[in-house]
């Protein structure tokens, strides 16, 4: 479904990423691993246009993503979640997963104004979608709450609505339970399994090893921009490659 | 639910047509109890800036922007009618729509570039806009009329009812002024207006929420410079004569300030701001002298102590109280 070839980034000289290849198959939760600084967000940001790759190609269900902007790619039924929590805390928590409908919402500055009845219908239509969104996630009884009152792991699950509610072909998780305690990770596990049984196909960025073990269908490793392992979990986990990347080589630890 | 709980419930569900209806009797019915020309003509002017306050609590509230330029919109709508007019003898409706036209062209061709600029350095650029074209009023005076201003505009009229007395005024100008009340409420609760939302909220986020930030921003911004124009025909037409000094930048920052003291992100709220800052001067002589230290006074302690703006943040004070106390009452 999506499809990453030779992508590499720069940022001032310093190579981000560098010939970062892999697939994301239709239906399958694949997971992105790596120490931090790897370049896992900055891979996520070039998938989803908020960053534009210096050369390679993603192809998305046949189509290039290199070029298009973030709302280009979004309309192609791309939505993700981001790791420095963006809600918006103004506005309720309903309002919030009503913004992950916007481009259903219709886009005609005039006609919103008009308020005419087909408007009205897809309005309700809408929101009867959002409050199924916000059910799925425990939120329903805090639909009507300023979103910046909810607590941290509330905010994480709210994105995570915002970002299903539209039905995505690909759903883009950046680090859904960093922060969160394993009451709340295992919460956010068991919404992970809900999704993927419902047919999501999922790229999980995450630190969370349990997590993305005990889920993933393919684990791909990332270190210093570079690609240095994929696979299922369970090869990834004996590969010593990624026991270096992460535990450091017998010589530097000793 | 008991009848009672019904009709709280439908309340709360109609809230805004029902605010919308209780306003608009008492706008109906307001002429009634207060004759007084010189009271009627201040709710005018109230309403005329109403106007121009809702298209930019769009732009500034909704969309997260900044414009220190609308007065030079909202004086286009009011030279560009009586030129059009006097000048070139159009009769004035015509001339409003024309001139709404030109000004939404303009703003369109200038939107395109000077919103590519955010924050303090758009704030300059619309504030260097509005200081050119109050210079532009008062040198180009074989069109404008230069710094004694232009006078002899007609007044609108419907056939043969002239709207040339605060009365009739009151009727046509709030006429107005629900109207663009009315759209503007569709339209933050739509999803362009949710779009609008989240890009003040946060661009990257709305931007991946699949909200094209950069035309967003222009269409609003069109918007509320069409706006600022047909209040400023408006304006013309009910005081049959305009000057510079109407269009300066210090009513530019009087509209931003009408626009914090609503509040961000609340259309109701710019009611009350455009209210209170017009009728400030009126209620203690010395808010008249010193008007711009008393106005920049207000901006200051808004922001420090409410960042969101007066109503809408004291708004939002009651929203997070009731969801606690509610959250405590439940049965969990």
């Amino acid at each position: 479904m999506l499809h990453l070839e030779h992508v590499a980034k720069n940022f001032g000289g310093l190579p981000a990423l560098c010939e970062v290849g892999f697939e994301v198959k239709a239906g399958q939760l694949t997971a992105l691993i790596g120490p931090n600084g790897a370049g896992k967000t900055t891979l996520i940001n070039c998938i989803t246009g908020i960053l534009q790759p210096d050369s390679g190609n993603i192809r998305f269900r046949g189509q290039n993503l290199v070029g298009l902007a973030a709302h280009q790619i979004s309309h192609l039924g791309i939505a993700r979640t981001f790791q420095n929590l963006k809600i918006f805390p103004r506005l309720t928590v309903l309002d919030n997963v009503l913004a992950g409908l916007t481009v259903q919402g219709g886009n005609s500055l005039l006609m919103a104004m008009l308020r005419l009845p087909y408007l009205r219908h897809r309005e309700r239509r809408l929101k009867l979608q959002a409050l199924d969104s916000l059910d799925r996630f425990q939120l329903s009884a805090k639909a009507d709450w300023p979103a910046g009152i909810l607590s941290y792991g509330d905010r994480k699950r709210l994105e995570m609505a915002r970002a299903a509610v539209s039905e995505p072909h690909l759903l883009l998780l950046d680090e859904p339970v960093a922060g969160l305690n394993s009451e709340e990770t295992a919460a956010i596990a068991e919404q992970l399994r809900i999704l993927r049984s419902a047919g999501h196909t999922m790229l999980l960025v995450e630190h969370d090893m349990d997590l993305v073990m005990s889920i993933a269908d393919e684990v791909i490793v990332l270190d210093s921009g570079r690609c240095i392992a994929s696979g299922t979990p369970d090869e990834v986990r004996r590969n010593p490659l990624v026991l270096e990347a992460y535990l450091g080589t017998m010589e530097a630890t000793a | 639910m008991t009848s009672k709980e019904k009709l709280f419930y439908f309340i709360y569900l109609h809230r805004t047509g029902l605010t919308v209806a209780v306003l608009s009797t008492v706008l109906l019915v307001y002429p009634l109890f207060q004759d007084n020309p010189y009271t009627l003509g201040l709710s005018n002017l109230i309403a005329i800036n109403t106007i121009v306050v809702l298209g930019l609590a769009l732009f500034v509230g909704y969309a997260g922007q900044i414009s220190l330029g609308h007065a030079a919109f909202f004086g286009m709508g009011a030279y560009g009618s009586a030129i059009a007019t006097v000048t070139f003898g159009l009769s004035p409706w015509p001339a409003l729509a024309l001139t709404a036209l030109l000004v939404a062209l303009f703003a369109g061709l200038i939107g395109v570039p000077l919103l590519r600029l955010a924050g303090h350095y758009l704030a300059m650029a619309t504030l260097g806009m509005n200081f050119v074209f109050h210079n532009i009023l008062l040198q180009w005076d074989q069109v404008t009329g230069g710094p004694s201003g232009f006078a002899g505009i007609p007044s609108l009229a419907i056939g043969p009812l002239m709207f040339d007395d605060e009365v009739r005024l009151h009727y046509l100008l709030w006429g107005f002024t629900l109207l663009a009340l009315l759209l503007c409420l569709n339209l933050v609760r739509s999803g362009v207006g949710r779009g609008l939302a989240a890009l003040a909220g946060d661009e990257t986020a709305a931007a991946a929420l699949g909200v094209d930030t950069a035309r967003a921003k222009v269409k609003v911004f069109v918007l509320s410079a069409t706006m600022a124009s047909i209040a400023g025909s408006l304006f013309a037409h009910t005081y049959n004569f305009i000057s510079p000094d109407s269009f300066d930048i210090f009513v530019a920052t009087d509209f931003v300030i009408m626009v914090v003291i609503g509040g961000m992100g609340s259309i109701w709220g710019t009611l009350v701001g455009t209210g209170l800052i017009t009728m400030l001067p009126e209620w203690v002589d010395l808010f008249e002298t010193y008007k711009d230290f008393v106005h920049g006074g207000i901006l200051v302690l808004v922001l420090i102590f409410l960042p969101q703006g007066l109503v809408a943040g004291l708004v939002d004070m009651v929203r997070i109280k009731l969801a606690l106390h509610r959250q405590k009452n439940a049965p969990s």
